[in-house]
């Protein structure tokens, strides 16, 4: 049997706002226990919760930048489940008319690019933390994070494979970030996932019984719990039985899922429109004054490196992963329009490798775009090999020289030989000295070539241009 | 829509309510009651007209992103049953 996985997913991110949506007390992260838990987040009697604008004016920007429906009005409501990081006993969220509904994003896997439809997403506050070590038997609260502003956002299921839901997290990832609502930090828990997964025998088109898998804080993690749920899903039905409705948790350490909770006592969070809060109007010249604030976005710089720079797709998703690197990459290719796709492969390459190695954003990288242009010029001219580049490059980021390209060459000795009668001279005691492998040449050994231009390059410790090396052997033996 | 003593008990059970099987009786006959009221307004066509989501005429009013709460944490604690490093303490709840 051919099966069909579907998954659609839930993605919690965090609002960058400095205070909570509902009060005024600070979002910061890392304080101690309950010091920035004020009397609306601890639910004391009689108190009110009022909307932070810059909570709504985030997710405006989000709706915005995926094409959605932005409803005026859009109302709270009480999601109503007991457990003490809640203390009011609900939480508030949005249920009828959440403040974005619809839109898409575009994501990009291996070369080919597929549209993902989103159903929604709405504004929440979210609940505090449960530490249950040992507190003599007791679980400890700590309420810091009751009431920061999440915006929850639900796609359709139209992703196919845990490669497509990983796309889609990092694309939506990059998302935020790009447009400053969200700091995207997945081990603060600014940006958390759940997956809803079933599958069906392929050409059917009722989906299958889903199974959500909770709380995933890392690409991998869901790229793990997908697959180990789809193979337990196949593998019961394959047998015969039939797929429960649950969620269930992801378990890092072994690897597989487990059931949380069954339908059968699946809460019932009898949501209804929280009295406390009125309807949010969001007039026309808002949307519009934040649609104009908005920065070009990932999608569209996307295309434009397709069209403009001539880069492949999966290239142009590379470089707009982050605004940070497309920033980089564009200022790189700003100066060297006629090498845009040798910046692509630097910065995708010997660059990003360079940052793992140290653990950087390209935010931080220590050799500017500028020198990296520079550095790249110096390929082209001739003056430098491209191995001797990436000793360039390392001194560079070691910042020797004052980061002077011309100055690290020289300082380095590492000018190819352009000077043609020198390495004439060079090439002709290779030639001497090398009188058998001269005449398996000529008598047809071709081997016998590359064993010259070897023994050529080492006596120019490197330096020669390995193309002129070729093109004049090629001259004195022919 | 007629309700079941089940239907008591599960609403009960949600709310974290211990009732008993008189109250649970008694809040049958209640409930009942009220659900008869909303059948007999259900009888008045509304097809026409806008729900509302507020008793309240009136738009939400929005506050700037600002910090304007200072740490409470000891007062906010002395009333607190138990407290210990900063945190509340409260009955083992795993789900």
């Amino acid at each position: 049997m051919q099966w069909e996985i579907v998954i659609g997913l839930e993605v919690h991110t965090q609002l960058s706002t400095q205070s909570k949506i509902f009060s005024g007390a600070s979002t910061a992260y890392g304080a101690l226990p309950n010091t920035q838990a004020s009397f609306v987040d601890l639910a004391l009697p009689g108190v009110l919760p009022v909307l932070n604008r810059g909570a709504v004016e985030r997710a405006i920007k989000f709706g915005l930048a995926v094409n959605a429906t932005i409803n005026s009005p859009s109302i709270f409501a009480r999601k109503n489940y007991f457990y003490p990081d809640l203390p009011k006993g609900y939480q508030i969220s949005q249920y009828e008319r959440p403040i974005v509904e619809g839109g898409s994003i575009a994501i990009q896997v291996g070369e080919t690019e597929k549209t993902i439809r989103l159903t929604r997403a709405h504004l929440e506050e979210d609940a505090g933390k449960s530490l249950h070590e040992d507190f003599h038997g007791m679980s400890g609260i700590d309420l810091n994070r009751a009431g920061t502003p999440l915006l929850e956002i639900v796609s359709e299921p139209d992703l196919r494979s845990s490669a497509e839901a990983v796309a889609y997290a990092k694309t939506l990832h990059a998302l935020v970030r790009w447009i400053g609502i969200c700091d995207g930090n997945m081990q603060e828990g600014s940006f958390r996932c759940d997956a809803n997964v079933s599958v069906r025998p392929r050409g059917q088109e009722k989906y299958g019984t889903r199974c959500e898998i909770k709380n995933l804080n890392s690409f991998r993690f869901l790229e793990k719990a997908i697959d180990f749920e789809v193979e337990r899903q196949i593998e019961i039905l394959e047998e015969g039985g039939s797929i429960r409705q649950e969620t269930r948790l992801f378990d890092a350490n072994k690897g597989e899922t487990r059931t949380m909770r069954t339908k059968e006592d699946a809460n019932d969070y009898r949501y209804f429109p929280d009295p406390d809060l009125l309807p949010v109007e969001i007039a026309p010249d808002w949307i519009e004054q934040l649609r104009v604030s908005l920065p070009e976005l990932p999608q569209a710089r996307r295309e434009r490196y397709v069209t403009e720079y001539g880069l492949s797709g999966y290239d142009a998703a590379v470089l707009t992963s982050s605004r940070e690197m497309a920033d980089y990459f564009e200022a790189a290719a700003k100066q060297l329009p006629e090498r845009v796709k040798l910046c692509a492969n630097w910065i995708m390459g010997d660059i990003s490798a360079r940052l793992n190695r140290d653990g950087l954003d390209i935010g931080e990288c220590p050799v500017g775009p500028a020198h990296v242009a520079q550095l790249i010029n110096r390929i082209q001219d001739g003056t430098i090999s491209g191995k001797a580049a990436k000793t360039v490059f390392e001194s560079l980021w070691q910042g020797e020289q004052g980061q002077d390209v011309d100055a690290i060459i020289e300082a380095k000795g590492l000018k190819q030989m352009s000077d043609n009668s020198a390495l004439e001279k060079l090439i002709d005691d290779v030639l001497a000295a090398n009188a058998q492998q001269v005449a398996d040449y000529r008598g047809g050994k071709e081997k016998a070539f590359n064993a010259l231009v070897g023994q050529v390059m080492k006596a120019a410790q490197g330096k020669a241009n390995p193309a002129q090396v070729n093109a004049m052997l090629k001259e004195k033996l022919g | 829509m007629t309700l079941s003593i089940n239907d008591v008990k599960q609403v009960a059970h949600l709310a974290y309510i211990k009732v008993s099987e008189e109250e649970a009786e008694a809040a049958l006959s209640q409930l009942s009651g009220i659900f008869k009221l909303i059948e007999s307004m259900q009888a008045v066509d509304t097809s026409h007209v806008e729900p509302m989501s507020h008793s309240q005429n009136l738009v939400q009013r929005l506050r700037d992103d600002r910090i304007t709460e200072s740490d409470q944490r000891d007062l906010c604690q002395s009333i607190a049953p138990q407290v210990e490093n900063g945190l509340y303490l409260v009955p083992k709840v795993i789900e």
